[in-house]
C-alpha cells in the first residue's frame, strides 16, 4: 500500500520520501487516511474532529511547494494526528472536556507549528481522557475511543485516541501527551510504539497543562524508525518554555543503526512485581532477545519506585488542581450563569469537569491546603528526590532498564471505571520515568489472548539515542504482533 | 480502615476548588478519596529526614527572556471567546467578596 | 500617641515596576491603554499558555533591594491559589518564601532606620470596574475586567512594624518612593496606581514589648489618605481598647471622602492559599557577576544626596530633603563647586527653580553660578537676581546679557556712593534723624537712593553706605 521500499519498515519515512521525490501526492495519502477514518473512526471514535478541509487545503499546499522545486520537509505530506489537548490556532481545542468545548485557540502550540514546518499535514484532533487524567479514555465528555484490536476493549489513556488513530491506519503519526504514562500506556494496549522524550526536550507551549512538572509531548507510530523522525522534528529548545532545555537535541536516528552490542541493560525488578504473567513474560524473552544480539542484561532494584504510584497520585492532582483554576467561565470556554461571581465559579465548574477530573482537583487541593501540605504534597516531593537518586544509582551500571509498560492488556470498557485506584494502578510502570524527568519508551511486544503487549526501555536524561537503538534492535527481533482489522497502513 | 478524609474535609476542599458538588457526590468522594490517600500512606508514613523536595525534573536556573515587545492578541479575537463580553471587557456577575 | 499609647505601623508597598513589557510575556507594561489591547496567551492565562521571566523585572528588583540594603538571593516562584475575576489564571505567581530580597533597612531623611523585612516580585492582576450601583462592589449590578495590567511586574515591598505615627509612615513612603524613582524601577505615580500602600496599623500601651492585634487598611492611593488613615485607625483602635473592647483582626478600607476607615474582610475567613513551587518557572540564581553589575550601576540615592548637598551648603540634611525630592541638588552643589555662595545658591533653587521645575534642565550649572556670583558680589539686587533667574528659566541666555538688556546694571561701590551722598545733601533733615537712631527714617532714606538710581540698588549696600557716611559702620 505505501511506496517504496522503505515504507514497508517504515510508512511515515516511506511517505515523506514519496512525497518529497515525487512519487505520491500528499492530497492522495491523505484522502486514502481520510477514507480510512470514515470507514471505521465511527466505530473507534478515535477523533474528536477530523479537519477534513484544512487537512486538505495543507495538503495541497505540500504538493505544490513540490511541484514547484521546493522540499516541504521530512514530514512532506504525512498524515499526523494530534491529541486534543495541543493547541490549534482557530481549531477546538476541548481536552475532551465539556468546559472548553467551543474553544478555539488564538494559537498554535509550538509541536504543531514544529510538524508544519516540516511538511506535515494535521488531520484532526484525538479524544483523550478529560484533560489527560485517566487511563483508558473513557473519562472523555465525548464518549469513550475503542481499542481498534478489540472494540469492546480501551485503548488505554489518556492519549487513547491518538494510539487508536496510528494502530487503526487514520494517520502513520500522531502526537500524545505523556504525564504519568498516557503515550506508553496506550501505545502498549494498541500495538504501536510511544515516546515520552526527556522532560525539556520538547516544548509544552501549547500544551494545555495537566502536571506541568511530568507533562512531555511525544510521538507515537508504527515504528521506532517513524517514531525517531517525529521525536527529531519536534524535539528542540523553544524560548517560550521555560523548562525547555538550552542546546541540541539529541540525534536518533542516527544512533538506531549502532545496534546494542556491549550495552548494559538492567530489569527492574520492582516494576516486574505484580505484572500479570504474560507481561512480565514478554519482558523476560525481550531481555533475552537483548542478550542474543550481544547486550549484556542482568536484574537489577531500583528500590524507591514502589512509592511511585502513590507519590504522582499526590504531585499531579495539586499541580492539576492549580492548572485547573483557570476554568472559571470568565474568559473562554463555559459558563454556567450564577447569582453572582462566586456561584458561577462553583456552577460553571461543577457543570463543565468530569467526575475524575473533578477527583484529582479534590485530591490535589487536599494534598495542598494548609496541615496537609508537608505530610502529602511536600512528603511525595521527597519521594521525588529518592527515586531520582534511586535512578541515578542504577544507571551507574546500566546503559538503559527494561521493564513492562503495564500490567497487563487493553481491558474491557467498564471494567475499571468504578474504582479509580484500580485504574491508578495502570500507571505503575510508567510512572517512575516522568517524575524523574527520564525519557522511556514502548514498543509492541508479545501478547496476550491475541492482544497486544509492550516493553518499555528507559534511560537517564537525554539518553534518547541509547534508548532509541535498544527500542530498535528490540524491534527487529519481536514476535508477530496482533493486527487490528483494517491493518497497518 | 481509618478515615483518611472526612466529608467535611471533601466540602471543605470542593469549596476551595471552587466546585459545587452535591452531597452524594461529597460521600463518594470521600470514600473514593480515602481509597487513594490511603493508598498514599506508605509515601506519608516514609522517614524522609534529611532528603530535599525536588519540585522539578531540571537542575536549570536563570531562564529569561530579553524585555523586548512582542505582538498581543487582537482584541475581537480574544472578546469573541468570552460568554459574556460588554465595552470591551469581560463581563461578569456581581463581585460579593472583594480581593484578598 | 494620645494618652499613654503607641501606633505600630508596618506597610506594604506594591510598585509596579518600569519595565517595557510585563513580567511573563512580551505584552507593553503601558498605563492608559484601550481594555484588552494589551494581552496575549500567557497575561490572559490561555489553556496551554507559560511563562517566561522578564529579565529586567528582575534586574530592577535587585536594584531597589540593593539600594535597601538587602540581601539578593536565589529566588523561587509560588503559586498564590485563590479564585478572583481578575486573575487569569486563579493563581497568582509570586514569591513566598525565597524572595529575591530580604532583611533591610531604609533611612528617613530626619536619621530614623526602618527595617525593611522582604522586597519580591510578583505579577498583578486585571482591573474591575464596577457597574450600576455607583461603581462600589457590593451594590454594583455586574462588573467588566480588563487585563491589560494583568502580568504588570510588581515589587512588593515589606517593612518591619518600625513605624510610629502617620506622619512618619508618609515619609517613610515618600523616601521609598524617592529611592524607586532614582533606581528608575518605578515611575512612583500613586495616582496612577503605580505605587500601592497596605498599611497594618496596631496600638499598645506605651512600653510594651508585645504588638497589638492589627487591622490592614487598603486603598490608601495617596500620602495624605496614608497618613489621615493611619491616625484614624490608630485612635479608633485606642477608643475601642479604653472601653474595654478588643480589636477584631480584619481588613479596613480608608473613605478619604469620610474621614474613616470601614470594616472589610475578617481575617479569620481569610483564605488558604496553597502555596506551592510553580512548576512552569525555574529558579532565579543571580552570580555574583550580575549582582556586582547592577550594584555598579546604581545611582546616587537619596539619603546620600541629601548627606552631599547638606555638608556643602552648611545645613542640615532634613533642609535640603525637598531639593533632593526635586533633582535640583546636582545644580546647586555644581555651582557651590563652581565659586558659587552656597546660601544664595540653595535660596535661588529652592525658591526660583523649583517654581518653574519643567525647565530647570535648562538651566546650566554655569549659568546658574554666575547668577548666584551676581548677586552675592551686590551686581543684582535681590529682586533682579529672582527676575533674571526667572527669565532665564523661561527662554535661557546668560545672566549678564539679561540683566543688561533689562537695564539691571547693578551700581558698582564707587558709583553707588556719590548718589548716597547726593540724597544725604539734598535731605540734611533725615540724615541728623538717621544719625539720631531714629529707625522710621531708614526706610525714606534707601527710598530716596533707589529713585534716583531707578531701583538699582542693593538695599543692603545702601544702608552700609549711610552708616558710614553718619560714622556708624
Amino acid at each position: 500500500m505505501s511506496s517504496g521500499q522503505e515504507g514497508a519498515s517504515s510508512p511515515a519515512a516511506g511517505l515523506a520520501a514519496a512525497v518529497r521525490e515525487g512519487r505520491a501526492s500528499a492530497v492522495e495519502v491523505l484522502e486514502r487516511h481520510l477514507g480510512a477514518i470514515a470507514e471505521r473512526d465511527p466505530e473507534i471514535h478515535a477523533f474528536n474532529l477530523v479537519m477534513v478541509d484544512e487537512a486538505r487545503r495543507r495538503a495541497e499546499t505540500v504538493d505544490g511547494a513540490v511541484a514547484r522545486g521546493e522540499d516541504p520537509g521530512r514530514l512532506a505530506g504525512v498524515p499526523v494526528a494530534l491529541k486534543d489537548n495541543l493547541c490549534t490556532r482557530g481549531v477546538p481545542t476541548s481536552c475532551s472536556s465539556k468546559i472548553l468545548a467551543s474553544w478555539r485557540p488564538p494559537y498554535d502550540a509550538t509541536v504543531v507549528e514544529r510538524i508544519t514546518a516540516a511538511g506535515a499535514v494535521v488531520v484532526g484532533k484525538t479524544n483523550l481522557d478529560e484533560f489527560a487524567m485517566g487511563s483508558s479514555t473513557e473519562n472523555s465528555a465525548f464518549g469513550p475511543t475503542r481499542n481498534p484490536h478489540d472494540p469492546a476493549r480501551v485503548p488505554g489513556g489518556s492519549s487513547g485516541g491518538s494510539a487508536a488513530a496510528v494502530a487503526a491506519g487514520f494517520a502513520p503519526l500522531a502526537l500524545g501527551s505523556d504525564t504519568g504514562g498516557s503515550i506508553r500506556q496506550p501505545a502498549a494496549l494498541c500495538g504501536v510504539v510511544g515516546v515520552k522524550p526527556t522532560y525539556g526536550l520538547v516544548s509544552r507551549y501549547g500544551l494545555v497543562a495537566f502536571a506541568s512538572s511530568l507533562d512531555q509531548i511525544g510521538p507515537f507510530a508504527h515504528t521506532v524508525r517513524d517514531a525517531a523522525l517525529l521525536f527529531e522534528v519536534i524535539a528542540g529548545h523553544d524560548p517560550m518554555d521555560s523548562t525547555s532545555l538550552d542546546g541540541p537535541a539529541p540525534s536518533v536516528l542516527d544512533a538506531i543503526p549502532m545496534g546494542v552490542e556491549g550495552m548494559r541493560v538492567g530489569l527492574v525488578s520492582e516494576l516486574l512485581a505484580g505484572v500479570e504473567p504474560a507481561a512480565a513474560a514478554a519482558v523476560e524473552a525481550a531481555a533475552e532477545a537483548l542478550t542474543g544480539m550481544g547486550a549484556k542484561v542482568e536484574t537489577t532494584s531500583v528500590p524507591a519506585t514502589v512509592y511511585g504510584l502513590s507519590a504522582y497520585y499526590l504531585i499531579a492532582p495539586a499541580e492539576a488542581s492549580s492548572n485547573l483554576a483557570r476554568y472559571d467561565g470568565v474568559r473562554y470556554g463555559l459558563r454556567v450563569e450564577g447569582e453572582d461571581v462566586a456561584a458561577m465559579f462553583g456552577a460553571t465548574r461543577q457543570a463543565g469537569f468530569g467526575a475524575e477530573v473533578k477527583r484529582r482537583i479534590m485530591l490535589g487541593t487536599y494534598a495542598l491546603s494548609a496541615g496537609y501540605y508537608d505530610a502529602y504534597y511536600g512528603q511525595a516531593q521527597r519521594v521525588r528526590t529518592l527515586i531520582i537518586r534511586d535512578f541515578e544509582e542504577a544507571y551507574r551500571s546500566f546503559d538503559a532498564l527494561l521493564a513492562p509498560t503495564t500490567p497487563g492488556p487493553a481491558f474491557p470498557l467498564g471494567a475499571k471505571t468504578q474504582d479509580p485506584l484500580s485504574m491508578y494502578m495502570s500507571d505503575v510502570c510508567t510512572i517512575p520515568s516522568n517524575l524523574a524527568g527520564h525519557p522511556a519508551m514502548s514498543i509492541p511486544w508479545g501478547s496476550s489472548d491475541g492482544l497486544p503487549l509492550g516493553v518499555q526501555v528507559m534511560a537517564p536524561a537525554l539518553g534518547e539515542a541509547v534508548m532509541f537503538r535498544v527500542a530498535a534492535a528490540l524491534e527487529g527481533e519481536a514476535p508477530p504482533a496482533p493486527v487490528p482489522a483494517g491493518g497497518r497502513r | 480502615m481509618a478515615e483518611r478524609i472526612s466529608a467535611a474535609d471533601v466540602a471543605h476542599v470542593a469549596h476551595l476548588a471552587r466546585l459545587k458538588v452535591s452531597e452524594e457526590e461529597i460521600a463518594l468522594f470521600a470514600a473514593q478519596l480515602g481509597a487513594v490517600l490511603e493508598h498514599a500512606a506508605d509515601v506519608a508514613a516514609l522517614d524522609t529526614a534529611g532528603v530535599p523536595p525536588t519540585a522539578h525534573p531540571l537542575p536549570v536556573r536563570n531562564v529569561l527572556r530579553a524585555d523586548e515587545e512582542r505582538p498581543s492578541l487582537d482584541r475581537q479575537t480574544v472578546l469573541d471567546q468570552a460568554p459574556r463580553a460588554e465595552d470591551d471587557r469581560f463581563r461578569v456577575p456581581r463581585i460579593l467578596g472583594e480581593a484578598p | 500617641m494620645s494618652g499613654g499609647w503607641e501606633t505600630v505601623v508596618g506597610l506594604e508597598v506594591h510598585a509596579e515596576l518600569r519595565t517595557v513589557t510585563k513580567l511573563f510575556c512580551g505584552c507593553r507594561n503601558e498605563f492608559g491603554a484601550e481594555p484588552n489591547t494589551l494581552v496575549c496567551p500567557v497575561c490572559l492565562g490561555l489553556p496551554g499558555s507559560l511563562p517566561v521571566l522578564n529579565r529586567m523585572a528582575v534586574e530592577l528588583a535587585m536594584r531597589v533591594g540593593l539600594a535597601l540594603h538587602c540581601e539578593v538571593r536565589p529566588s523561587v516562584f509560588h503559586r498564590k491559589n485563590y479564585f478572583y475575576p481578575d486573575m487569569p489564571k486563579d493563581y497568582q505567581i509570586s514569591q513566598y518564601d525565597e524572595p529575591i530580597n530580604v532583611g533591610g533597612w531604609l533611612e528617613l531623611p530626619d536619621g530614623h532606620r526602618v527595617g525593611i523585612v522582604r522586597a519580591h516580585l510578583e505579577e498583578d492582576t486585571g482591573k474591575i470596574t464596577h457597574v450600576g450601583g455607583g461603581g462600589r462592589i457590593h451594590e454594583a449590578a455586574h462588573s467588566l475586567v480588563d487585563y491589560n495590567r494583568a502580568g504588570v511586574p510588581l515589587l512588593e515591598i515589606v517593612s518591619e512594624p518600625d513605624l510610629r505615627s502617620g506622619e512618619q509612615a508618609r515619609a517613610y513612603v515618600a523616601e521609598l518612593r524617592a529611592i524607586l524613582v532614582a533606581t528608575g524601577a518605578s515611575d512612583g505615580k500613586m495616582e496612577e496606581g503605580s505605587l500601592r500602600v497596605d498599611a497594618n496599623v496596631s496600638v499598645r500601651p506605651e512600653g510594651a514589648s508585645e504588638y497589638g492585634t492589627r487591622c490592614e487598611i487598603k486603598n490608601l492611593n495617596s500620602l495624605r489618605s496614608l497618613g489621615r488613615a493611619i491616625d484614624h485607625e490608630a485612635a479608633r483602635q485606642i477608643e475601642l481598647l479604653e472601653a474595654g473592647e478588643r480589636i477584631r483582626m480584619e481588613t479596613r478600607h480608608w473613605n478619604e471622602a469620610a474621614g474613616h476607615t470601614v470594616s472589610g474582610r475578617t481575617k479569620e475567613q481569610s483564605e488558604d492559599y496553597r502555596y506551592f513551587p510553580e512548576p512552569d518557572l525555574v529558579p532565579v540564581a543571580p552570580d555574583d557577576d550580575w549582582l556586582a553589575a547592577v550594584s555598579a550601576s546604581l545611582p546616587v540615592l537619596p539619603a546620600e544626596r541629601r548627606d552631599r548637598l547638606a555638608e556643602a551648603a552648611g545645613v542640615a540634611a532634613g533642609d535640603v530633603a525637598v531639593l533632593v525630592e526635586m533633582g535640583l541638588d546636582d545644580l546647586v552643589l555644581g555651582a557651590i563647586g563652581a565659586g558659587a555662595d552656597p546660601r544664595v545658591a540653595v535660596n535661588r533653587a529652592a525658591n526660583e527653580v523649583a517654581a518653574n521645575l519643567e525647565a530647570a534642565a535648562k538651566l546650566t550649572v554655569g549659568a546658574f553660578a554666575e547668577l548666584v556670583r551676581m548677586e552675592a558680589a551686590g551686581e543684582l539686587t535681590a529682586t533682579q537676581a529672582k527676575q533674571v533667574l526667572a527669565a532665564m528659566l523661561e527662554s535661557g541666555g546668560k545672566p549678564a546679557d539679561i540683566a543688561r538688556a533689562r537695564g539691571f546694571e547693578a551700581l558698582a561701590a564707587d558709583a553707588l556712593t556719590p548718589v548716597v551722598e547726593q540724597v544725604v545733601a539734598d535731605n540734611p533733615d533725615a540724615f541728623e534723624r538717621f544719625k539720631a537712631g531714629d529707625p522710621k527714617i531708614q526706610g525714606f532714606l534707601v527710598g530716596q537712593v533707589m529713585k534716583a538710581t531707578k531701583g538699582n540698588a542693593d538695599g543692603g549696600r545702601v544702608v552700609a553706605e549711610l552708616r558710614r557716611l553718619a560714622g556708624l559702620g
